[in-house]
């Protein structure tokens, strides 16, 4: 196993690489872009010695290099820094964040696994057959929906025509949990597409092992059908399929956007989007490092899945 | 999101700056539309105590402050409006109506006034005293801050200033100010109990509702204040939500999660106007919507530019297709349906021979200009178009360059030479004193004139009031005929409330008093 402990610490010391990469990336593009926070604050009402006022106040009017020095300093001893547009710590954004974007998310995964999988492996069994042909084009037609176009259609027609559901989850943004009612449709449209992809990789996966040599000399040894598709070639399915799993719980940990405004579900990716408007580089940097790390661990354990299920492949990504 | 005709809508482009407006008694006449709710409203039968409204505005996000200094966006004065009072409020032409204070009283010179404080608590039980004033504008006026009042309240010798006794002060003033009261009532100059810096944990203030709890970017939850100075609320209780999409402040009421709905597209309005599930509350001459040409550089820097530039706008054309006919045309002067508006001079109309004469004349044929926009407030962007569209046939070539939505403000107040602009609600000397003076510091038009500024400070040192209107009239008739506003039109801000909600008031749209004031809302 020793090469699997050498694999894992070389991809966490390039983890570690690649969020220092992308918080300083982050960093200039947002030093790039026009105006900075005391601009953004000052609004309608640029007076420029209100600018200046401001800039002083936030202590912007030093180098970018040592407002990212003191930061990353203060990084080191676990300190997030302080918001530039409401002196509140980042800590305290990202904590609050964290939850309206996990709970949905959490659900989404835990419904998203048992569907995309079924859905892949039915398809798979009826290869060509309806069931197979009803699955790949509804899967194929739902992942032509944007989640926008998806979310506005259920809202319309559960919400506001059949009263079935809530319509948003505004007011909720504390505790969705009191009233999981509003987590239906915001889980429905977050589901929709990875679920297609999932089961559609299933599928591809399935029936690629199915036809291939090492299931044939299975089944001529007198396996049970069963057997076959589920200890033998299913495993070569999981594993691309593992890692697109990591890829969707990335995107829908980094809070989603499009669903978070259509809901109003107050999460990471309101914060990103807010923070960036405003210009509050700590909070934009802050995001920066919890989606880097966020994005590294999860990856790293897709490619731990994917090489104790078929370690032919080796790890390649 | 292409579902959202304004995206820009979310944020800081409703800085309410100055608010939306008011339909000043006067727009009301002839225009029938809009008076539904009002009708409603009024509907003869007495208000109903108790219930819970939740209201839907957009929002700051999650660095939202209950510190009413800080008060920018519409959600935040909203808030600060239930929570704090100002010694005063504009009434719906934009008049200095008193609140916290009772009375006030100049000297002859009008640099100091005395002003009487009526007799109301803080949520503690304290009264609110002299000392409070004098500890809130310091505050604001922190050389150390840049609280947003602090220009409004420039005026004030706040160190010369000081109580008279526990309900009454002195202001003394740098210079005669006959708009004084403008001032008390200047977009979030509201008075906090003495030693207040902390609003995050139970602000205190006199306003008409307690605080209860606040999670930033999320939602206020507000009590009652049945000791509240000015009649104790109906409501039992009132919730703030956050809601930064319209789509999704629209689907929120629709589906009876809140029961007001602040800023609404006119597309929605239109749709559901009739519908019955909602009521739609229409705002008139809310936000003046303009373009301006900088006066102080070619090609604008020549007065029959501007003249052609003012004939070659079709106006209604511009209401119609940048604000969905959502508003009504403007001449060319700021503060329709205000106090002091020059509502004599004749409406302009578009006339391109008269505009290419003026051109030609001006050695400007085949003119090519570049036109700013950004997708920072509803319509900018269609404007510009439209506007493109319509100067090609006066043979002018309008560019247009889209710029960032979070810096546009600043980026256009000494750049380039033609941007969209708009502005909410507050007085027509405010708007003179805050962008046209040869020291405004958002003097986007580059209008300096030392005679224009001489009638200003006359103006100030007029203690009658028909006397003073002579002077802003002819500031008016001036900028009228060669100013760098050119004034094309007034949006209507939408509100949409349950058909429960009752006694919201459909002439004073935001940041004047009776703007989201919610104490005198009821369910029924």
């Amino acid at each position: 196993m020793s090469g699997v402990r050498r694999f894992v610490a070389r991809r966490l010391l390039l983890g570690a690489a690649q969020t220092v990469a992308v918080v300083l990336l982050i960093f200039a593009l947002t030093e790039a872009l026009p105006g900075d926070a005391a601009v953004a604050l000052a609004g309608d009402q640029p007076d420029p010695a209100r600018i200046e006022a401001i800039r002083a106040a936030l202590r912007l009017d030093r180098p970018a290099h040592e407002r990212f020095a003191d930061w990353a300093l203060g990084l080191l001893h676990g300190d997030l820094g302080t918001s530039l547009t409401s002196g509140r710590p980042v800590a305290r954004y990202l904590a609050d964040g964290f939850g309206p974007t996990l709970v949905p998310a959490a659900l989404t995964v835990a419904l998203l696994v048992p569907a995309g999988f079924g859905l892949g492996i039915l398809a798979a069994r009826h290869e060509g057959r309806t069931a197979d042909r009803l699955i790949s084009s509804v899967t194929l037609a739902v992942y032509a929906v944007p989640e926008f176009a998806l979310g506005v259609l259920l809202v319309t027609v559960l919400a506001l025509r059949l009263g079935w559901l809530p319509p948003t989850a505004v007011g909720h943004g504390t505790d969705l949990l009191a009233d999981p009612s509003v987590l239906v449709l915001p889980v429905l449209v977050l589901l929709s597409r990875p679920v297609c992809s999932l089961a559609r990789l299933v599928r591809a996966g399935m029936i690629d092992a199915l036809a291939s040599p090492y299931v044939a000399q299975a089944r001529r040894y007198g396996l049970s059908g069963a057997r076959v598709r589920y200890a033998h070639a299913l495993p070569a399915a999981l594993a691309p399929a593992a890692q697109q799993l990591a890829r969707t719980v990335d995107w829908l940990l980094s809070g989603v956007i499009v669903v978070e405004a259509l809901f109003v579900i107050p999460g990471l990716g309101t914060v990103l989007l807010d923070a960036v408007a405003e210009r509050d580089v700590p909070v934009v940097q802050g995001l920066a490092v919890v989606f880097g790390v966020l994005t590294v661990v999860l990856n790293l354990g897709a490619d731990l899945v994917a090489h104790r299920l078929a370690p032919r492949a080796g790890v390649a990504a | 999101m292409p579902d959202t005709p304004f995206p820009a809508l979310r944020r800081r482009g409703f800085l309410a700056a100055a608010g939306a407006a008011s339909l000043g008694g006067l727009a009301l006449t002839g225009c029938g539309t809009g008076t539904d709710a009002d009708a409603e409203a009024g509907g003869g039968s007495a208000p109903k105590r108790g219930g819970r409204l939740r209201a839907a505005f957009a929002g700051g996000g999650a660095s939202e402050t209950l510190d009413p200094h800080l008060a920018n966006l519409f959600a935040d004065v909203a808030r600060a409006k239930a929570l704090f009072d100002k010694l005063a409020d504009y009434g719906a032409d934009l008049s200095a109506q008193p609140r916290l204070a009772s009375a006030w009283e100049p000297n002859a010179a009008l640099d100091r006034w005395h002003v009487t404080l009526r007799e109301a608590d803080f949520h503690d039980g304290r009264p609110v005293t002299a000392e409070d004033v004098l500890y809130s504008y310091r505050r604001i006026a922190d050389p150390d801050k840049a609280f947003r009042a602090k220009a409004s309240l420039e005026p004030i010798d706040l160190a010369a200033s000081r109580a008279t006794g526990a309900r009454s002060l002195e202001f003394v003033l740098k210079r005669p100010t006959a708009e004084f009261p403008n001032v008390l009532a200047s977009f979030g100059a509201y008075i906090v109990p003495e030693g207040a810096g902390d609003f995050d944990r139970k602000p205190v203030g006199s306003g008409p509702f307690r605080f209860v709890s606040f999670a930033p970017g999320r939602s206020a939850v507000l009590r009652r204040n049945d000791a509240y100075w000015d009649g104790a609320p109906h409501l039992d209780e009132l919730e703030f939500v956050v809601a930064n999409e319209e789509s999704a402040r629209v689907n929120a009421l629709l589906g009876g999660q809140v029961e007001y709905a602040h800023e609404l597209n006119p597309t929605t309005a239109r749709a559901h106007e009739d519908g019955g599930r909602i009521s739609i509350v229409r705002l008139r001459n809310s936000a003046m919507q303009a373009f301006c040409m900088k006066t102080d550089r070619p090609p604008f820097d020549d007065a029959r530019v501007r003249q052609a530039f003012f004939l070659i706008a079709d106006r209604q054309e511009l209401v119609d297709g940048a604000l969905a006919g959502a508003g009504v045309i403007g001449n060319d002067l700021f503060g329709k349906g205000y106090e002091y508006y020059a509502g004599t001079l004749p409406q302009r109309t578009r006339d391109l021979d008269r505009a290419r004469a003026l051109l030609k004349e001006a050695g400007a044929e085949k003119l090519k200009v570049t036109l700013d926009t950004s997708a920072v407030a509803a319509g900018f962007t269609e404007a510009a178009a439209v506007f493109r569209d319509q100067a090609r046939e006066a043979g002018v070539t309008v560019e247009i360059r889209m710029g960032s939505k979070d810096s546009y403000w600043s980026d256009i107040l000494d750049s380039g030479t033609l941007c969209c602009y708009r502005s909410g609600a507050m007085p027509i000397e405010a708007h003179l004193s805050q962008r046209l003076l040869t020291d405004s510091t958002t003097n986007a038009t580059g209008w300096r004139h030392a005679d224009f500024d001489a009638l200003y400070r006359q103006a100030q040192s007029t203690r009658d009031r028909a006397e003073r209107g002579a002077v802003y009239e002819r500031m008016q008739r001036r900028l009228h005929t060669e100013g760098g506003f050119l004034v094309w039109g007034f949006a209507d801000w939408i509100v949409g409330t349950a058909r429960s909600v009752r006694g919201v008031d459909a002439k004073a749209p935001a940041n004047t008093l009776d703007w989201a004031r919610f104490d005198k809302v009821w369910l029924a």
